[in-house]
């Protein structure tokens, strides 16, 4: 990352903690006040937001919630990635920090293997049922 | 003294649903013709009293009597008339008044369209008494929307601004009548177990129908608000409160569908029964999950579990007594009809496996990580991706198959026949395909299958009315349900794909280029509403120096609640959103401002109306013929 981006995300920080500190009863400034000139790191940015649970609100994501903490994150994954941290790294990071709870889409492991598999055994299991009833039903016409 | 009397009319109404409940399960005997006439007089005093109980409650909300703790804590007297009167529901106390409103209105339709009273309609009155019993306890007891202040407060404390919307004014009944409905067709899948009689989904149906249009404009509306008054362009955020009214739309999709088999065929008999159950349970959970408390924080619900046990309570009496019935008595149905592997029968079937599949990842979604964390503490999160990951792939499965079954005849059908008679529609999705992947940028190959899929389910829809030209209006109530989740595929696919985005600063006289819109920043002047300040901007959408149009998003600060919310300006042109959400103000008449622009957005509520339109249709054919038919039909039933 060059040291220019760096300088106007450092910049866009500090411009952006007086306005919130004036009005705390919008303070979406952080979403607003930091973007990347650069459309890829921009995009790449937002896709990570979206990944990311604002932890206090209800089910919304950091990129669209307007609380400070979602505020805050924002501009921690920014940070993150202008140190050239990769995705992967920033979400490990985040879950270190937060649990999994941070995490829009749960990591599939032990304790959330039956969510992750729950539709598919009930879609098996009613598509096993459906296949019994509709062999017991053409056996009938004959 | 209104308020008790409020109070009075929901004791008499208990009362009332009590005797519907005895004098409704007596007459379910063949020899007991008397207890049916008390049964239906009783459900139609119960709704003069529910009448009564809810225009008190109105009442004492347009006149701002803040004597009733109610309206205190959520009225105000500046409040426009409109949100005063919807402020009735928007609290929990309120809205369980209008649920058993709702619910003494079905009862009452449900007598007076059987004015003659068979035994089937005696039983499922006696059921939806108790029903109603079980609800009215838990108004007077854990919920009493009359209960008194001393001293009376000056001033109320307002509503929340965001329900100061006419969206959300009209989406909870909606929801309402639609949950209550399923309420119906599971008092008449429990009537026809008590009394053995098999053609209850006739006399069900109406109530089936009604229930599954409201279901789905409610959620369309909820939908709708969320799109324009959050301010963020999104439309569907699989929050547990939208999943809850989710559930029981895909369960009554799936009655609708296996009720029509038994009827037509005789098929799936035991199955079509433990649907209904299965709908109303839905509906109860999801009235669970919003009412409890559960869905914001598990600690929300156990700081006051009293609610929340009572209606667990309730679900565990409703389900296990209905269940418990189906267990005593389905075995006694005259069950297994026949039909071949291709036939109309396999794939109603068929729907239904997918639409439980596909209720199955709500349900697993949303309580999976209320019972994680109640067991053994973590929290987990499941958003979107989870989703689209499971729900995703399962219901675009189901709706590949849609247009074939209604080509299938009953009992045994032509495939080779329907699939050759589907070569338009296939012609149409490949088209569709084509023109996203060749035109329409950023190509992307889901977005082009979910065109290809929409152009199939819209091309059947098409192919199936022109079969049916000249046929009675009903006829075409299939056709026009499944081209609208046709339209609505394409609205969420355009928003979804193609949305573009600005976030931005701007001061006044700045222009910003957003997709093909040149928009101009004309400044933010302050506004006074009924009951709140607004800082309204002033865009002005460009066509080279000419002003074109002027959008006007406002920030508004509600002064009695101490809240702001943001109001969107939208402009549909086409099939296309400009959608502008004013953000805080940053000195020097710089403004924060967002900016999307969302392709087909429209599209998504339009197919749901569509939807809603061919359930209307199907509606008014059975409503006709049901005028008829009832009085031929009390004779066969006994």
């Amino acid at each position: 990352m060059t040291r220019s981006a760096f300088l106007l995300v450092m910049l866009m920080t500090l411009a952006a903690i007086p306005a919130a500190a004036q009005a705390p009863a919008a303070p979406e400034t952080a979403s607003v006040g930091l973007s990347f000139s650069d459309p890829a790191m921009e995009t790449r940015a937002r896709n990570l937001q979206r990944q990311l649970r604002c932890l206090v609100c209800q089910g919304e994501s950091i990129d669209e919630s307007n609380s400070p903490l979602a505020g805050d994150l924002r501009r921690l994954v920014r940070e993150q990635m202008v140190a050239g941290k990769t995705d992967a790294e920033i979400q490990d990071f985040l879950v270190a920090r937060y649990g999994d709870f941070i995490l829009m889409k749960p990591p599939v492991q032990p304790n959330t293997w039956l969510l992750w598999l729950a539709p598919f055994l009930v879609l098996g299991g009613a598509g096993a049922v459906a296949w019994v009833t509709v062999k017991k039903a053409a056996a009938r016409t004959t | 003294m209104t308020g008790e009397l409020g109070q009075l009319a929901v004791c008499f109404a208990l009362a009332l649903s009590l005797v519907m409940a005895g004098a409704g399960l007596v007459g379910a005997r063949a020899d007991q013709v008397a207890a049916r006439s008390i049964a239906n007089g009783a459900a139609m005093g119960m709704l003069v009293f529910v009448v009564l109980a809810f225009g008190i409650l109105t009442y004492a909300f347009v006149v701002s009597d803040f004597s009733i703790a109610l309206v205190a804590n959520h009225s105000h007297t500046t409040k426009p008339l409109i949100y005063k009167i919807s402020g009735v529901w928007g609290n929990h106390e309120g809205s369980m008044l209008l649920w058993v409103l709702v619910l003494a209105i079905y009862a009452a339709l449900v007598a007076a369209l059987q004015r003659g009273g068979d035994r089937l309609t005696s039983a499922s009155l006696g059921v939806q008494g108790l029903v109603a019993a079980a609800f009215f306890i838990f108004l007077l007891f854990t919920s009493n929307p009359f209960g008194r202040l001393d001293p009376m407060p000056f001033e109320g404390a307002g509503l929340t601004p965001l329900l100061q919307d006419i969206g959300l004014a009209l989406h909870p009944p909606m929801l309402y009548a639609g949950y209550v409905g399923l309420s119906a067709s599971f008092a008449y899948a429990a009537a026809a177990l008590m009394v053995g009689e098999e053609g209850w989904t006739r006399a069900a149906r109406p109530f089936m129908l009604i229930a599954w249009i409201s279901l789905t404009c409610g959620i369309a509306l909820g939908s709708w608000w969320a799109y324009y008054e959050l301010g963020w362009g999104g439309f569907w955020f699989w929050d547990p409160v939208e999943n809850a009214s989710l559930m029981p739309w895909l369960i009554a999709t799936a009655l609708l569908h296996s009720a029509l088999a038994t009827e037509k065929s005789g098929a799936f008999r035991t199955w079509t029964l433990l649907l209904a159950i299965g709908g109303f349970s839905m509906s109860l959970i999801g009235t669970f999950l919003v009412r409890s408390g559960l869905t914001s924080s598990v600690h929300a619900f156990a700081s006051d579990p009293t609610r929340g046990f009572f209606i667990m309570i309730l679900i565990a009496l409703a389900i296990g007594g209905a269940l418990a019935l189906f267990a005593w008595r389905a075995p006694t149905l005259k069950g297994g009809a026949a039909f071949e592997l291709v036939s109309r029968e396999t794939t109603l079937l068929l729907n239904n496996v997918f639409l439980i599949a596909s209720c199955a990842c709500v349900f697993v979604g949303t309580l999976y990580p209320l019972v994680l964390e109640a067991y053994n503490g973590t929290k987990i999160s499941v958003g979107p991706p989870y989703y689209a990951l499971t729900f995703a792939p399962i219901f675009f499965a189901l709706l590949l198959l849609v247009p074939l079954g209604p080509l299938l005849g009953w009992k045994r059908g032509d495939l080779k026949a329907a699939w050759r008679s589907l070569y338009p529609a296939l012609g149409l999705a490949v088209i569709a395909a084509v023109t996203v992947l060749a035109i329409i940028t950023p190509r992307g190959v889901v977005a082009a299958m979910a065109f290809a899929v929409a152009g199939w389910l819209i091309g059947a829809s098409i192919l199936d009315l022109r079969r049916r030209k000249g046929a009675r209006a009903s006829a075409f109530a299939a056709a026009l349900a499944h081209a609208g989740l046709g339209v609505t595929l394409l609205g969420v696919t355009g928003t979804t794909a193609w949305r573009s985005e600005a976030l931005t600063v701007m001061a006044p006289g700045e222009t910003i280029v957003v997709g093909p819109y040149t928009l101009r920043f004309d400044g933010v002047t302050e506004e006074k509403g009924p009951n709140y300040v607004a800082d309204r901007a002033h865009v002005a959408l460009m066509d080279g120096d000419k002003v074109k149009a002027m959008l006007r998003p406002e920030q508004r600060f509600y002064t009695a609640e101490g809240q702001s919310v943001a109001d969107t300006a939208i402009r549909t042109t086409g099939l296309r959103d400009l959608y502008l959400a004013l953000g805080d103000n940053r000195g020097g008449g710089r403004y924060a401002i967002r900016v999307y622009v969302s392709p087909l957005a429209p599209l998504i509520w339009l197919g749901a109306l569509v939807m809603a339109l061919g359930g209307m249709l199907s509606l008014g054919g059975r409503l006709r013929v049901g005028a008829r038919a009832p009085a031929a039909e009390a004779v066969a039933a006994e």
